[in-house]
């Protein structure tokens, strides 16, 4: 601890002035949990010091910000790091995590505790906690319920001329699209259009490359088309199901997306460069994970009234949606486990998941999100729960960075750059996860 | 390789000269053996410890299958198979060809701006010293803070830099993204690179175009050469060396790139930006196939050493001649 | 005043200071709009078009030191006027600050890993760099290619071990580890250029002294060190330099304890969006003490950044 000593005296007297008196010292005793950076961090920064006061634990955080953050925990993880003690962590690496033994089984403190996964919202348990999916086997307590949705301009959607003109172009009223075509519909009119003077654009969609943007972005297109990982009587089985006719339908509508609503230059957004994208209005609507909505209403452009919500619309093959989200989970490597349970267990009191809700977080507990009067708790809080009933996950196996990368450089380089047809993108898909899972030893 | 280079004097021819025998055989205290070995053992061991012992394990893991995350699983020899499919993937040569393209242009624009704006700070105006100094201020700086920054600047709608070509174009600058386009994409990283390292290949040109006597230029001038022909003559062939250094040095930075590109473009749009670098890290550090990738790691490391050789061979004929 | 053929005509200086000046107007103007962004308001940041005339504001530098998080409707309708300045700012924007960011970790970590990996690099580089200008040191120019060939692999390529060797010793996310790492790669540089240096100090001055009865130690750092202590110091920066902007091995290799500036400046968010005046502020405060330390070391610049192989 040398060089932390160091360190903190070198930090508080060169800078005690700004840092405001908040010490960030990490004693052995005291837990860091590790998230990603965004503003539901910075609410659980202010919910936590309810359990701090109580436990007398000292919490640190580490927040990595979303393009960065799989890489980083990952990285973290792998490297016998002892940096966290809780972590968040996506729900996609709940598989890795669990068989090389990187997360601490939560099934016994579960049962000692009487903590139950049937108080919590089925798809996040499946999501968030389990593995293998479907299997009572738990690594995590749902923290943070996300799904992907739909942020619109209602104050432009609701005006006059623009309403006249959309009638009169398209022949029906403007609204809320009821599927994903008429979503391209309303993206494509809003597309260049001037808005109070200023040239204005359709849609911000994810397109982002170096993690996972686009394929959660383009999935809400795949699964509504079609698209399946597998075949459902066939584990593994791929070829027919990920680039089936269907599946290459919703790849092309996610091209032609990009290409009429999207604005232009719009190559690499994710979550913070669509929120820049509708907070500077810029866009009609914007693609984001629910994680948003609190700040799209707290907005002094956008916000109180001028937006509205939707759930991802359905397409020819069913209304779905891309499941976000995290489940908190305790990291095996770290020295101070029982702190950390401490914490979950403080976490899932019904309470704490109240309050959770009520500054800016997203339980997954039922007692919260199906209490009566929580639909008109916020002015999004319906689109959410209705997305939540839709929500599908991509893979969440042990392999699973080998198989989004592949995912993310053939979807990227149809849609963006436009090299190849999408069923060239799709079949080529096909041929990287066989080669994944044929190294796996699954097929 | 280096040590070939003409301007560095012969180490050894000092070293000749350095130990004289009676001297030495005279001091007290320690030999000067035991003194030598004392003072260079740390810095080979250090050396030995990070660079030549990880390589040789590179090399090792580069014929298995082993994967950094999944500890439980047997490591298994695979022999070639790891250099079979990097070599037999056509993305690889997708990658190379980026790797080529941002390698060939980084250096032809820099050869050009950089020998020009030598040659004309070579003119000794009046305040070279002060603007050299502005010129060189960005090589010096984190290319990944700068990277990270020129995502803002290239952004189409908030950026300074398509504010500053629509000035002079008068096209509109939200009409072009240099980061999401494909035909501009490469092009971007290329103009940050030239922007960061001109004033190298500048600096060093300086250095060449000082190191040429006034003398030979007089002489030219009683024989009537014309500027022109003394500058083909004359400036080019002394200045060509320290060009070709330069060259080299910036061939082999650019080879390995790898910072300012990943918060540049992160590789994008698909894999049009994707150099060597990022591609292996990706597969190293982000698919965690740490065999595959450590046989990609060697077949990099054999590539610039082997352009490097090549090259290095040609800088001393041009020495020579 | 005497004609020289030559010296170039005052036309010919003119117009040759006319474009040089004009590309370095350009090629600061990236520079400077970093600075500048650091003083902007967040919506100033990201107006379109592009604001070059606006009212500064520290706000970039309050967000880079401090996380923040949004009020509540109830914080936001009770009046305070006991708060500090810092406090207000963000008041008006609808957020709080819950605690100081880790910016400042993270410029100590660049401090600390900086400056020690310069001091090792310095203090190894300096003894095997006299052991090598002075004593009949056997495969000397092998080992010299050597000590240089180390500088050509790509980071990536012996990252892979790096990170198993860390990952079993223990390195991994620590000061010490990162040390070591960029002694490593400094030594390459700091070895060649004080050889250099050494080189020039002429060898009768240490005859003299070892004549007089000093020892070879005493001869070194009496005789030879006070001689190349310049050369040793413009190296101490070009290591210290490459330390402090290295970004592959600080992001591999690092996370929490032990992650430099670098790769975290990249990774600094406000709330809700990136938060572009934040990172300008904490590219600034980065940036500047390279920029003072290049306008110090122009005059051995050249060669440092050619090892030595350029001297001017």
């Amino acid at each position: 601890m040398k060089t932390g000593l160091i360190r903190s005296v070198a930090v508080t007297a060169i800078f005690g002035a700004a840092t405001m008196g908040a010490s960030t010292i990490v004693h052995a005793d005291d837990l860091t949990l590790c998230w990603a950076a965004w503003d539901p961090a910075n609410a659980l920064v202010e919910l936590s010091k309810e359990f701090e006061a109580q436990s007398g634990h000292k919490m640190s955080f580490e927040f990595v910000p979303w393009p960065n953050f799989a890489d980083r925990m990952l990285n973290e993880l792998n490297s016998g790091g002892k940096l966290c003690d809780l972590l968040i962590g996506d729900s996609q690496w709940i598989g890795g995590a669990a068989e090389n033994g990187q997360y601490v089984k939560l099934n016994d403190f579960f049962d000692k505790e009487g903590i139950t996964m049937d108080d919590f919202l089925p798809a996040t348990v499946t999501g968030y906690a389990e593995w293998p999916k479907n299997s009572p086997n738990y690594y995590a307590l749902p923290a943070y319920a996300d799904v992907v949705g739909w942020t619109y301009r209602k104050d432009w959607f609701e005006r006059p001329e623009i309403q006249k003109e959309f009638k009169e172009k398209y022949g029906r009223d403007l609204g809320v699209p009821a599927s994903l075509e008429e979503l391209q519909q309303i993206g494509e009119f809003f597309q260049g259009r001037q808005i109070d003077g200023k040239t204005v654009y359709g849609a911000a969609i994810y397109t982002e490359r170096g993690s996972e943007g686009i394929t959660m972005g383009v999935t809400n297109a795949l699964y509504n088309y079609g698209f399946k990982y597998q075949d459902p009587a066939n584990p593994y089985e791929l070829e027919g199901f990920v680039n089936s006719d269907a599946a290459v339908a919703g790849l092309e509508y996610y091209k032609k997306l990009y290409e009429t609503a999207a604005p232009p230059g719009a190559s690499d957004a994710y979550m913070s460069a669509n929120i820049d994208a509708y907070k500077s209005g810029q866009v009609a609507m914007q693609m984001n994970f629910a994680f948003i909505w609190p700040g799209v209403e707290a907005d002094p452009n956008v916000g109180s009234g001028k937006s509205g919500y939707f759930a991802n619309p359905a397409g020819p093959a069913g209304q779905f949606a891309q499941l976000g989200g995290q489940g908190i989970s305790v990291v095996a490597n770290s020295d101070s486990k029982d702190a950390a349970l401490e914490y979950i267990k403080w976490f899932a009191q019904p309470e704490v998941q109240q309050k959770w809700w009520d500054v800016g977080g997203a339980p997954a507990l039922k007692a919260v999100l199906e209490a009566p009067g929580f639909n008109d708790s916020q002015p999004f809080a319906k689109t959410f729960l209705d997305s939540m009933a839709i929500v599908k996950d991509f893979w969440a196996e042990p392999a699973y960075a080998s198989l989004l990368l592949p995912m993310q450089e053939r979807v990227h380089n149809y849609v963006i750059a436009g090299q190849g047809t999408a069923k060239e993108a799709l079949d080529g898909l096909v041929k990287d996860w066989d080669e994944v899972f044929e190294d796996e030893g699954k097929k | 390789m280096y040590y070939e280079i003409p301007m560095s004097d012969s180490t050894l021819e000092r070293v000749a000269r350095a130990t004289p025998i009676p001297i030495a055989n005279k001091v007290r205290g320690l030999s000067d053996r035991a003194i030598a070995w004392i003072f260079v053992a740390p810095t080979i061991i250090i050396l030995l410890a990070i660079n030549i012992f990880p390589l040789l394990w590179t090399i090792y893991l580069s014929f298995t299958n082993y994967a950094v995350n999944r500890p439980n699983r047997e490591v298994k020899y695979i022999g070639l198979r790891n250099y079979e499919r990097i070599l037999g993937d056509a993305d690889t040569w997708v990658t190379m060809q980026a790797t080529a393209h941002f390698l060939i242009w980084t250096i032809v624009f820099q050869v050009l701006i950089g020998f020009t704006l030598a040659y004309l700070i070579n003119k000794k105006f009046r305040g070279n010293d002060l603007w050299t100094t502005i010129i060189v201020l960005p090589m010096m700086l984190s290319p990944a803070v700068v990277g990270n920054f020129w995502t803002f600047l290239y952004q189409p709608q908030i950026g300074l830099f398509n504010y500053v070509v629509a000035f002079l174009t008068g096209a509109d600058p939200s009409s072009f993204s240099m980061i999401g386009n494909v035909e501009l994409a490469p092009w971007s990283i290329v103009i940050v690179d030239t922007w960061m390292w001109t004033p190298f290949v500048m600096l060093i040109c300086l250095a060449g175009l000082r190191s040429i006597p006034d003398s030979i230029y007089e002489a030219a001038e009683c024989d009537r050469a014309s500027k022109w022909r003394q500058f083909w003559t004359i400036t080019v062939p002394m200045v060509l060396p320290f060009l070709m250094l330069a060259v080299l040095f910036r061939g082999i930075e650019n080879f390995k790139m790898f910072d300012l590109v990943v918060q540049l473009t992160g590789g994008g749009p698909g894999n049009i930006t994707t150099l060597s670098s990022i591609d292996l890290k990706r597969e190293a550090f982000e698919k965690w196939r740490t065999g595959f990738a450590s046989a990609y790691a060697v077949i990099l490391f054999v590539t610039v050493f082997g352009l490097a050789s090549i090259y290095v061979k040609a800088l001393n004929r041009v020495k020579q001649r | 005043m005497s004609f020289s053929v030559t010296e170039p005509s005052q036309r010919q200086k003119w117009f040759a200071g006319a474009l040089v000046i004009g590309y370095a107007l350009i090629t600061i103007l990236p520079l400077l709009w970093i600075v500048a962004t650091g003083f902007k308001s967040s919506p100033d940041s990201i107006a379109y078009p592009p604001k070059i005339v606006f009212q500064p504001t520290v706000e970039g530098y309050v967000n880079l030191f401090t996380t923040q998080t949004r009020l509540s409707e109830a914080a936001k309708a009770e009046p305070r006027d006991d708060l500090p300045w810092y406090e207000n700012l963000v008041r008006n924007k609808g957020n709080t600050i819950v605690g100081s960011s880790r910016y400042s970790e993270r410029f100590f970590n660049s401090v600390i890993i900086g400056f020690g990996s310069t001091f090792f690099a310095i203090v190894l580089g300096t003894a095997a760099a006299y052991a090598f200008s002075r004593f009949k040191v056997p495969l000397k120019d092998d080992l010299l290619f050597f000590i240089l060939s180390t500088r050509m692999m790509p980071p990536i390529a012996v990252a892979i071990p790096i990170f198993l060797m860390f990952r079993n010793l223990g390195l991994s996310d620590t000061h010490a580890g990162m040390i070591l790492l960029y002694t490593a790669v400094n030594l390459s540089l700091s070895v060649w250029l004080i050889n250099g240096f050494i080189d020039e100090i002429p060898i009768e001055y240490e005859e003299a002294a070892l004549i007089d009865g000093y020892t070879r130690f005493q001869a070194f750092y009496k005789v030879v060190l006070p001689q190349a202590l310049t050369g040793i110091a413009s190296t101490a920066i070009f290591c210290l330099i490459f330390a402090w902007n290295e970004y592959a091995f600080a992001v591999l290799l690092t996370s929490g304890s032990a992650q430099t500036a670098p790769p975290f400046i990249p990774t600094i968010i406000g709330v809700g969006g990136q938060d572009w005046p934040a990172v300008a502020a904490g590219a600034t405060i980065f940036l500047v003490p390279v920029m003072v330390f290049t306008i110090l070391l122009r005059k051995h610049l050249l060669r440092g950044i050619t090892f030595g192989a350029v001297r001017k």
